[in-house]
C-alpha cells in the first residue's frame, strides 16, 4: 500500500490516539512540574479604639484571579516528585537513618502515600497474575473434560464475572462480606468470632481485593486456554500415549509447551490491567487499608481543591511503572521482529 | 477428538475435575443470582442482623411492604433519583463510541493489514503501549485542559476519549482480523480499476462484518464498563449508570437507600447478562483472536 493510501486510512485513529493518549501524557509531564499558587496573603491595618494593629489575611479575590489567570499553577520544577506525597526522599531518608531493622523501615515506610499506594499495587499485580493463570487453566482443563451439552452453559456463566463492571462487581461482592451480609455472617460464625469484618485489619482488606481481583480475571485466562486446549493436536497426544506417558506426562509435555504463547499472552493482557487496579477500591471502599496508584491519582483530583499537580506527578512515576512493565515484552517482540526480517 | 483413548479418564478424576467445575459455576454466578434475588427485598432482609435465612424468606419485607417481594428499590433508583437519565446517558456514550471507534478502527486496521512497511509495525507496538496506559493518568492528563476549554462535562467529550482509549485494542483486533482475509479479494478489485478506498468499500466491507461484531461488542463493553473516564469527565446532570451508582454510595448512606443502589446494580448488569446470552460465541472468538496471533 503507497504510503499516502496508507496516511489517509489510518489517520482518524492515529490522530484520535495522538490527541487523547499521546499528548495527554505531554500535558501530565507539564503538570507535574508545576503546583497550586499560594494564597495571596495581604497585611491589613486594623485601627480601633485601642490603636492599630497589623493583621495578615488571605485576599480571595486576589487568590481566585491569580489562580484564573494561570491555571496551571506555579513552575515548581521537580520539587512534587520528591515531596511527601510522591517520592519523598527526604524522609525515606530520614526513615533509613533512624529506623533499626528492616522490618521497622519497611513498616514506616507503609505510611508514605506513595509508597503505600506503589506496595500495593506490586503486591497485587504479582499476587492475582499468577493466580489467575493457574485457575484459569485448571478450570480450562476441568470444562474440556465436560461432556459436550454441559460446556456451552458452564462457559456462559463464566463469563459473568468477567463481563460485569469492575465497579458493580465489587459492589456486588462488597455487600455480600458485608457483617450483615450473607458472606460476612457465614465467616462470623465459622470463625465464631461475631467481632469479625473484613474491612476492619489492612491484611484481610487486601485478601478480598486479591480475592476479587482473581475472580474478576480468571474468566478471561480460562476462556483463552479453553480455546486453546480446544487445537491441541490430537495426534500428538496419542503418539505420548503410545509412548507410555501417563496423563499427567501428557498434560506436562504436550499440552503445556502448545499453550505456552497462549499464557504469554494472558500474562500480558493481565500485568497491564492489573497494575491498573482501580475500581476494586472505589468498590470496596477499601481507600483505609488499601490504596493504588491510580486510586491515589484519582483522589488527589477529586479532592475539595482538585491537586492537578500531585496528581500529574503521580500518573508520571505510574507510566514510568507501565514502563519497566513493559519493557521485557517490547525486547522480546522486536528481537522477534529482527529475526522475521532476518 | 471425543473418544479417543488419550481422553479417556479414571472416574476418580472425572469427580474431581467435575466437582472443581460446579465449583466454580457456583462461585461465578451466586453472588449475581443472590444480589438479584435481595434487590426485591427491604434493607432489614438483605442486609439482616437477625437470621440470614429473612433475605430469603423477605421476613422484613412481608412486615413492612405486605408482600414478600417488592419493587420499592427499583422504585427509588429509577423514579426518585433519576436512574432512567443516567442510563438514557449511557445509551448515548456507548452507542457512539462504538460507531465512531469502529468506523476509525476497521479503517487504520485494514491498513495496518495490507501495509507491508515497516512503520506498520511500530505503529502498533506503540498502539500497545498505549493499551497499558492506565485510564486514570491520561484522565489526569485532560482535565485542566479539559476545564481551560470548556470542553468538560459534556457527552461528546467522553465519547471521544472513549473511542481514543479503545483505538489501540480495536485496531490489534481489527489487523488480526482482517490479515485474515486474502490479500487476493481486494488486490483483483484493484486490477479492476478500483481505487484501494472503492476495493475497501465495495469487495472488503460485505465479508468484514463477523470481525467487526466481535470488535464492536468489546468496544461496548469498554463504554459501558468505564468508571474512571466517567465519573472524572462528566457534570452531574450528564452522568451515566456507572458513576451514578458510586454516587448512591457517597451520598444516600441512609436507611433504605443502600438498596436503591443493589437495584441500580442489577439494572446496570441485565444488559450485560443479555449480551453474553447472545453473543457467547463472537466473545470467546474474539477473546482467543488475539491470543492465537500471539
Amino acid at each position: 500500500m503507497p504510503h499516502k493510501t496508507f496516511f489517509w486510512f489510518i489517520l482518524p485513529s492515529l490522530a484520535a490516539m495522538l490527541l487523547f493518549i499521546a499528548l495527554p501524557i505531554v500535558s501530565v509531564a507539564i503538570q507535574s512540574l508545576h503546583i497550586e499558587h499560594e494564597q495571596v496573603l495581604i497585611t491589613v491595618e486594623n485601627c480601633g479604639p485601642f490603636g492599630c494593629e497589623q493583621e495578615t489575611v488571605v485576599d480571595t479575590a486576589a487568590t481566585a484571579e491569580l489562580r484564573q489567570a494561570q491555571p496551571l499553577g506555579r513552575f515548581n520544577g521537580l520539587g512534587t516528585y520528591f515531596d511527601r506525597g510522591h517520592l519523598a526522599t527526604a524522609e525515606v531518608a530520614e526513615i533509613w537513618r533512624t529506623a533499626d531493622g528492616i522490618r521497622e523501615f519497611f513498616s514506616r515506610l507503609m505510611n508514605l502515600p506513595f509508597y503505600k499506594a506503589l506496595v500495593f499495587t506490586l503486591a497485587y499485580t504479582a499476587i492475582v497474575t499468577p493466580s489467575v493463570i493457574l485457575l484459569g487453566m485448571a478450570i480450562a482443563l476441568g470444562v474440556n473434560a465436560l461432556p459436550r451439552m454441559f460446556r456451552g452453559p458452564t462457559i456462559f456463566v463464566s463469563l459473568l464475572p468477567m463481563i460485569v463492571t469492575p465497579l458493580i462487581g465489587s459492589l456486588i461482592l462488597f455487600w455480600m462480606i458485608d457483617a450483615e451480609g450473607i458472606i460476612g455472617k457465614t465467616l462470623q460464625v465459622l470463625f465464631d468470632d461475631p467481632e469479625l469484618s473484613l474491612k476492619a485489619s489492612p491484611t484481610l482488606t487486601w485478601i478480598t481485593l486479591f480475592v476479587y481481583g482473581i475472580w474478576h480475571s480468571a474468566p478471561f485466562a480460562f476462556v483463552v486456554f479453553y480455546a486453546g486446549l480446544q487445537t491441541v493436536p490430537g495426534e500428538t497426544l496419542e503418539a505420548a500415549m503410545v509412548d507410555g506417558a501417563s496423563r499427567w506426562e501428557r498434560i506436562r509435555y504436550v499440552v503445556i509447551p502448545y499453550m505456552a504463547p497462549l499464557v504469554v499472552f494472558v500474562t500480558l493482557i493481565q500485568l497491564m490491567d492489573n497494575f491498573r487496579v482501580f475500581e476494586p477500591i472505589v468498590g470496596f471502599s477499601a481507600e483505609a487499608n488499601a490504596t493504588s496508584l491510580s486510586y491515589i491519582i484519582y483522589s488527589d483530583l477529586r479532592g475539595d481543591v482538585a491537586r492537578f499537580g500531585s496528581a500529574a506527578a503521580t500518573s508520571l512515576l505510574t507510566i514510568v511503572g507501565v514502563a519497566i512493565l513493559l519493557t521485557p515484552v517490547l525486547i522480546r517482540t522486536w528481537r522477534d521482529f529482527n529475526r522475521k526480517r532476518a | 477428538m471425543s473418544a479417543t483413548a488419550a481422553t479417556r479418564r479414571s472416574p476418580a478424576l472425572i469427580a474431581f475435575s467435575t466437582g472443581f467445575v460446579i465449583l466454580w459455576v457456583v462461585l461465578a454466578s451466586f453472588p449475581f443470582l443472590w444480589t438479584l434475588w435481595g434487590s426485591f427485598k427491604v434493607q432489614g432482609d438483605f442486609f439482616s442482623k437477625a437470621d440470614w435465612m429473612n433475605a430469603l424468606w423477605g421476613t422484613r419485607t412481608l412486615v413492612e411492604t405486605g408482600a414478600t417481594f417488592t419493587g420499592q428499590a427499583y422504585h427509588g433508583a429509577w423514579v426518585e433519583q433519576d436512574f432512567w437519565r443516567s442510563a438514557l446517558n449511557t445509551m448515548i456514550v456507548v452507542v457512539f463510541t462504538v460507531i465512531v471507534s469502529l468506523t476509525f478502527g476497521t479503517l487504520g486496521g485494514y491498513a495496518l493489514a495490507r501495509s507491508g512497511f515497516r512503520y506498520a509495525f511500530w505503529l502498533l507496538m506503540i498502539a500497545l503501549i498505549f493499551r497499558a496506559m492506565p485510564h486514570i493518568t491520561l484522565v489526569s492528563g485532560y482535565l485542566l485542559p479539559f476545564f481551560e476549554w470548556n470542553l468538560w462535562g459534556h457527552l461528546p467529550t467522553a465519547v471521544i476519549v472513549l473511542v481514543a482509549i479503545n483505538q489501540p485494542f480495536t485496531l490489534w483486533m481489527l489487523h488480526s482480523f482482517f490479515l485474515n482475509i486474502p490479500k487476493d479479494l481486494d488486490e483483483s478489485a484493484m486490477v479492476d480499476g478500483c481505487t484501494r478506498f472503492q476495493a475497501f468499500r465495495h469487495v472488503i466491507v460485505p465479508v468484514m462484518w463477523p470481525g467487526v461484531i466481535t470488535t464492536g461488542l468489546f468496544s461496548f463493553l469498554l463504554a459501558y464498563n468505564d468508571f474512571a473516564v466517567t465519573a472524572m469527565l462528566l457534570s452531574q446532570e450528564n452522568q451515566t449508570m456507572v458513576p451514578k451508582i458510586a454516587s448512591f454510595l457517597g451520598s444516600t448512606f441512609e436507611e433504605g437507600n443502600v438498596m436503591f443502589a443493589v437495584a441500580a446494580v442489577v439494572s446496570a448488569t441485565a444488559p450485560l447478562f443479555v449480551l453474553v446470552m447472545f453473543f457467547q460465541r463472537q466473545i470467546v472468538s474474539g477473546l482467543t483472536a488475539g491470543a492465537v496471533k500471539g
